[in-house]
């Protein structure tokens, strides 16, 4: 799927992302930009506003730990499909999350990343991380039935 | 909400059930709000055309790079720095992004704005709309790169709503 140059460039971009930052502002971002998304997360407590959005500490806790995930996944490139295939069972049998969100996500998080790294986040690695994010997405996915 | 059923011959009699609809319901377009039209219009006063329409563009060619099969005329697209550098990239990026200023000015009448350009490129280009969605994206990511501060999370679901609402404008004269 990537090139080993792929893989590298992306790998050193993500090593400088603040991990506990990005995920949060991403799955914050994901509720204020698609508010049907809020549905999944009932619980989280106060989703009135943006403002509300990106700094309850449920959000942020929840986007880390997403963003964590997406990590590990980094790791394991070359098997996707197997590094997300609990998760993806999860996400169906339980969580009951419509695939079509994990797309959404992936998109949120490179525009996320765009917004941090600026001119740095050339057009070479908006491929790369767009078919990382796809990839993922497309695992995630793999299990439902 | 459903109609109740009566619940006796008498009710049958005297009331009127189902309500009937007679009237043609009015053609669902997007609505902006105030705020998120002055979020736009505030975001669009600082953006040079020519650069981010032309990297635009350009990033659409890179990161979904069948989408080059539209512009086969356009010369050296054998590489990023060829794209990004490409002078017929950079001024049809300009006059994209000149239509969605358009856009700005017209958001309350997308469809129609986009009426003609609609019909050309089902037309004539013969474009699947997949790719205004996608371009309409690649915008969105130029934008948070250029305007890391501006572009507040408020700022892009205004700016996704429009995007949205310019391919789905784009798509509406398909057949």
């Amino acid at each position: 799927m990537l090139s080993a140059e792929e893989k590298a460039a992306v790998t050193s971009l993500f090593a400088k992302v603040k991990v506990d930052e990005v995920g949060g502002e991403a799955l914050g971002r994901l509720l204020v930009v698609y508010p049907w998304t809020q549905r999944f997360f009932e619980s989280f407590g106060d989703l009135s506003s943006a403002d509300a959005i990106l700094g309850n500490p449920k959000v942020k806790a929840h986007g880390k730990k997403v963003l964590d995930s997406f990590c590990e996944g980094l790791k394991q490139l070359d098997d996707l499909k197997g590094a997300f295939a609990s998760l993806s069972e999860l996400h169906c049998d339980k969580l009951h999350v419509d695939p079509e969100n994990f797309r959404l996500l992936g998109n949120v998080l490179v525009v996320v990343l765009a917004r941090c790294f600026g001119s740095e986040f050339s057009p070479e690695l908006q491929a790369s991380f767009q078919k990382v994010v796809t990839g993922v997405a497309n695992a995630l996915a793999h299990r439902y039935h | 909400m459903r109609n109740k059923r009566p619940h006796s011959e008498e009710a049958a009699q005297t009331c009127f059930w189902p309500i009937r609809i007679t009237s043609k319901l009015p053609d669902t377009m997007v609505h902006f709000t105030t705020e998120e039209k002055a979020a736009v219009a505030s975001l669009w006063a600082k953006v040079n055309v020519e650069v981010v329409g032309g990297e635009s563009l350009a990033r659409l060619l890179i990161v979904y790079p069948w989408t080059q099969r539209f512009f086969d005329s356009f010369g050296n697209l054998y590489s990023e720095s060829a794209i990004m550098g490409n002078p017929k990239v950079k001024a049809h990026g300009r006059k994209v992004l000149n239509s969605f200023g358009n856009a700005i000015e017209h958001m309350d009448d997308l469809k129609g704005t986009f009426a003609d350009l609609s019909e050309l490129h089902c037309d004539k280009l013969h474009v699947d709309p997949e790719n205004f969605r996608l371009l309409g994206n690649m915008i969105l990511i130029v934008l948070a790169t250029h305007f890391s501060k501006e572009f507040t999370p408020q700022m892009q679901a205004s700016w996704q709503k429009l995007t949205n609402a310019v391919a789905n404008a784009l798509a509406h004269k398909y057949h």
